[in-house]
């Protein structure tokens, strides 16, 4: 044998493979006298797609979608304000980005729900200092939903910030240069030149900051926010079938993370235009190339592979 | 003699403590080449980058086709321009750099329309006829579609050249074109740039090529620490420098 060291591993990887479905598939438990399975599948088959959980889904959806929206959104305007020369612009950004990344989402999100009816009872829309010509009741207008989207969309907002602060010092200057020697004025400069090439570095990073506030809308549980979390909660809190309701919730989570984890690579990709010579080839293609080539030759180095561009 | 083109008095420059422009006075008339040479700090290059307000001037009189540069005077005295008028005397110049600075995320066709479609408002298809045709005329008529990080050097400065041309400057700015290149890329963007000059095209070139100095420059201006030392023809400068200082550069250069 050449490499016994990855025989062996291979050997231990199976073993823990086969236990793994086992305990999975075909294990039984004693749970009150009643022999049943261990990870009770048909229970949480019969979850899997009732009209509850598929509301929470909606929900946690809606909330992860208008959190990364609002919050890039805010987050590019927040990190051009703190690149600003203005020390009150780039003041303000800092003590912006200070505070929301400073507490707890969680706290926050209390605080969205709770804190604001008890302080600002009435809603009032005027001129600052003076007349009014427009008031609410807080309780009617800051719903479980307001409050969740608002609280996860500010979060974001100051996490955005620094990730697409650092994409845009990461370009050259002289891109800038170029561009306003051209006569682009700075927004143009901002939109056109900078943060296009500043994409490459924000978007892998915003990737991770989607995936994560999918899962992080869960957290709206404490405020009664109605999401995929809270529906299987409520279920399991009625019939005790907690851990296959557990099951039923990751199971959404990690189908949607890994739509997103696809959908984040081929935005990399498009935004890698000209920053590599040749783009590799997505798996797909990869599948495709292997399944229809007759393999009867060795395949050719990748690194002899065809981006060596000729030079003249 | 009309108005010149650029007209620089007792221009000063500082960063932070240090004086790096202390009293350029120099004229460049339209249609003329000058090239300015000088060891590096001199200033060669801080005072092409004042000339189209990458810099802002510290004193003294910045004056391009007879406006102030980045500033409008009222009575005596002196008003910032607003950025939007800086941008649109910035696309009356053309500039080039030494590294190129090519945008890497367009093509080089789009690199080209860039100017004309954002600032001009010209449309993309009638940027594009001209674009072509610029690209053709500096030797890259097949290389519309590539992506900067595709070309050479020379063929990146011929595109940053053609990019430069497409705003149709009535000044064009060189900072060092040829010294981020290997020596056997430097001739093609020389000859682009000599066919510029041969148009009539109003140049500035901080330049290393002393060859192309000779050859091409109507002026040639020796900078050095932060002044101008001499300026002439080249056969005078070049060959029979008055200055001391000049000689003792012009002898490690030739």
């Amino acid at each position: 044998m050449r490499h016994p060291g990855r025989w062996v591993a291979s050997g231990v990887i199976l073993v823990l493979v086969a236990m793994l479905v086992n305990t999975l598939v075909f294990s039984h438990v004693t749970r009150g006298g009643m022999v049943e399975g261990r990870f009770q599948w048909p229970v949480v088959w019969k979850y899997l797609f009732v009209a509850p959980v598929l509301r929470g889904i909606g929900v946690t959806l809606e909330l992860t979608a208008i959190a990364m929206a609002v919050g890039i959104v805010l987050g590019v305007v927040l990190a051009v304000m703190r690149l600003s020369p203005n020390r009150l612009l780039s003041g303000s950004a800092w003590i912006y980005i200070w505070f929301f990344r400073g507490t707890p989402v969680l706290v926050q999100l209390t605080f969205w729900y709770v804190g604001i009816t008890y302080l600002y009872p009435e809603l009032t829309l005027g001129i600052p200092f003076g007349p009014a010509f427009y008031t609410v009741n807080a309780n009617t207008l800051v719903t479980s939903f307001i409050a969740a989207a608002l609280g996860l969309s500010l979060n974001e907002g100051a996490y955005m910030a620094e990730i697409v602060r650092a994409g845009i010092i990461s370009v050259n200057e002289g891109q800038t240069e170029a561009a306003q020697s051209l006569g682009m004025t700075k927004a143009q400069t901002l939109r056109r030149i900078v943060l296009p090439q500043a994409m490459r570095i924000i978007i892998p990073p915003t990737g991770n900051e989607t995936i994560s506030m999918l899962k992080t809308t869960s957290l709206v549980i404490v405020i009664a926010g109605a999401d995929l979390f809270t529906a299987t909660q409520n279920i399991s809190n009625t019939n005790y079938q907690i851990v296959p309701l557990l099951l039923v919730a990751s199971i959404w989570y990690l189908l949607f993370t890994s739509v997103l984890t696809i959908g984040q690579y081929y935005v990399e990709r498009y935004y890698a235009r000209g920053s590599t010579r040749a783009l590799p080839p997505t798996p797909f293609q990869r599948l495709r190339r292997d399944l229809f080539r007759i393999r009867t030759e060795p395949v050719p180095a990748l690194a002899e592979a065809p981006w060596v561009a000729p030079h003249g | 003699m009309a108005e010149p083109m650029v007209r620089a008095t007792q221009v000063r420059k500082c960063f932070g403590r240090v004086e790096v422009l202390r009293g350029i006075d120099l004229s460049v008339d339209t249609g003329e080449v000058l090239c300015l040479i000088g060891p590096s700090g001199s200033g060669k290059s801080t005072f092409l980058r004042c000339i189209n307000h990458l810099e802002k001037i510290d004193g003294g009189e910045l004056a391009v086709d007879g406006e102030l540069v980045g500033y409008r005077s009222s009575g005596s005295k002196l008003f910032e321009l607003r950025d939007r008028e800086v941008c649109r005397k910035r696309a009356e110049i053309g500039m080039v750099f030494q590294s190129f600075n090519l945008f890497p995320h367009m093509s080089v066709l789009d690199n080209v329309i860039s100017g004309p479609v954002r600032v001009k408002k010209v449309s993309a298809a009638v940027a594009r006829e001209r674009a072509r045709g610029l690209l053709d005329r500096v030797g890259l008529a097949d290389k519309v579609e590539n992506y900067p990080n595709q070309l050479s050097g020379g063929q990146q400065q011929r595109a940053a050249i053609a990019r430069a041309l497409a705003m149709e400057p009535k000044l064009m700015l060189f900072d060092e074109p040829t010294s981020a290149l290997d020596p056997e890329l430097v001739g093609d963007v020389l000859d682009v740039m000599r066919g510029l000059a041969d148009d009539g095209m109003t140049m500035i070139v901080v330049t290393h090529e002393m060859g192309f100095a000779r050859e091409v420059g109507d002026t040639v201006v020796f900078m050095d620490g932060g002044v101008v030392v001499e300026s002439g023809p080249p056969e005078t400068v070049l060959s029979a420098p008055r200055h001391e200082r000049t000689r003792v550069f012009l002898s490690k250069v030739l």
